[in-house]
């Protein structure tokens, strides 16, 4: 069994990660700041002007730690992978599946449905903590509106219908998602979703723990040897981790808006952190970028039940958990792939 | 578990220097230095394993010692620091 190993975030500009012995030195301004072994870690995440040492890089890519490089902002720059591990076979199952469209929409379904599943939840939960009376006939009835859509989702649809379906959800979840902030309701207004850049602090926090999650979903995915870039749902484009953003859409309710949400409405975040672009892009500043990957970090540590194992583990082995099962029904071990719901 | 490493190793000649510094390094690779001679090690059966093997390795039994104290993963109830160098919490977010 696989353990939910910590992620080191470097967020320092300027900053050096060197091996020594081995363990990772993290200096700053030629001071030894940090010193870790790295059977301790399970993946580095350098944000900005961060570099590593040729060496260290060599031997994270052998233990199979993954080292993604982003922006300041968090996007995606590079990955450092070594040999990509496991199972040819399973590879070229996998390459095969994504070929053949019906087989691809039977995995796509899944992973939407359990998208689907989890957007009613977080509104359930909304609903229950802080009901006032007007915004919760509105979630309400979205949540109803979802509940139709998941039934829809029972008869065999093609690929085109299952995206129409999720676009239709994602839009009817997000004309809420404003309700669900209860605190600070004039610094943070959500009126839709927009990305590249984000036009106001919502959508920076979201776009920003987006790319963290999907990286940690590139790695599960690489881990247990399946190809990240082919997805079935997300059809190929260079550059883009298609799998992992399949096998992501369960977790974003889960893991991502809710954190948002709360690290909102319990103040964690402030307008003033956030400043705005000549272009109108809104960024964060470094502290509230700290304060969201530390948020982000006790996340991935809360314990839950999996629901289809019955296994007590940390959310963040969950991702691996799924990719493993994915990999099971792709070797024709299991019927079907069993999304990750959250009760 | 947290595993506490700690040891003595004899410094009265060459050979004695070049162990010390051995054993050090072994246990830099395992884990921190929260004192000199005084290490904490978050590991698995297998890392504990590995280290266990290199350390008696590189000791001398009729010279040195090594000790290892099994703190087990409830260890937050059975450590308490004072003073100067508070050591890392390796579950919580490790940001730089």
């Amino acid at each position: 069994m696989k353990t939910h190993l910590n992620t080191l975030y470097v967020t320092t500009q300027g900053a050096y990660l060197r091996k020594q012995g081995d363990a990772v030195v993290v200096s700053i301004d030629r001071v030894d700041r940090l010193r870790l072994p790295l059977i301790n870690i399970g993946a580095i995440c350098c944000l900005g002007r961060v570099a590593c040492s040729p060496l260290l890089l060599g031997a994270c890519a052998q233990k199979g730690i993954a080292v993604t490089f982003m922006t300041e902002y968090g996007r995606f720059l590079a990955a450092v992978n070594g040999f990509t591990p496991g199972n040819v076979l399973l590879r070229r199952e996998q390459y095969r599946r994504a070929d053949d469209l019906c087989a691809s929409a039977a995995i796509a379904r899944a992973c939407i449905i359990g998208k689907l599943a989890n957007y009613r939840t977080v509104l359930r939960r909304a609903i229950r903590d802080h009901a006032s009376s007007q915004a919760s006939t509105r979630i309400e009835q979205v949540v109803q509106r979802i509940d139709r859509r998941l039934k829809t989702l029972a008869e065999i649809l093609t690929l085109d219908q299952l995206r129409g379906v999720e676009g239709d959800a994602t839009s009817e979840y997000f004309s809420v998602l404003n309700d669900l902030i209860v605190i600070q309701k004039n610094d943070f207004v959500f009126s839709g979703r927009n990305r590249r850049p984000p036009l106001d602090p919502v959508n920076a926090m979201l776009s920003f723990c987006y790319s963290m999650l999907t990286n940690d979903l590139r790695s599960a995915c690489e881990a247990c040897g399946l190809d990240a870039a082919v997805g079935f749902l997300h059809r190929d484009r260079p550059g883009r981790p298609g799998l992992a953003l399949d096998l992501m859409e369960e977790f974003r309710p889960v893991i991502v808006d809710r954190l948002v949400l709360s690290l909102i409405n319990r103040q964690q975040v402030r307008a003033k952190g956030f400043e705005v672009d000549p272009g109108g892009g809104v960024r964060m500043d470094e502290s509230t970028r700290k304060e969201i990957v530390a948020a982000y970090q006790k996340r991935k540590q809360e314990e839950i039940t999996h629901p289809f194992l019955g296994e007590k583990m940390t959310l963040g082995l969950v991702p691996h958990i799924q990719a493993r099962l994915l990999a099971r029904h792709l070797r024709g071990d299991s019927d079907a792939y069993p999304p990750f719901t959250w009760k | 578990m947290l595993v506490i490493v700690t040891y003595d190793v004899s410094t009265t000649d060459k050979a004695g220097q070049r162990r010390l510094r051995q054993v050090a390094k072994i246990c830099l690779n395992h884990g921190q230095r929260v004192q000199n001679s005084v290490f904490e090690c978050w590991l698995n059966n297998e890392n504990f394993v590995s280290l266990k093997h290199q350390l008696l390795t590189a000791m001398l039994p009729d010279q040195d010692s090594v000790r290892f104290y099994f703190l087990g993963s409830n260890w937050q109830y059975k450590v308490e620091h004072h003073g100067i160098k508070p050591s890392l919490n390796l579950d919580d977010p490790l940001i730089i």
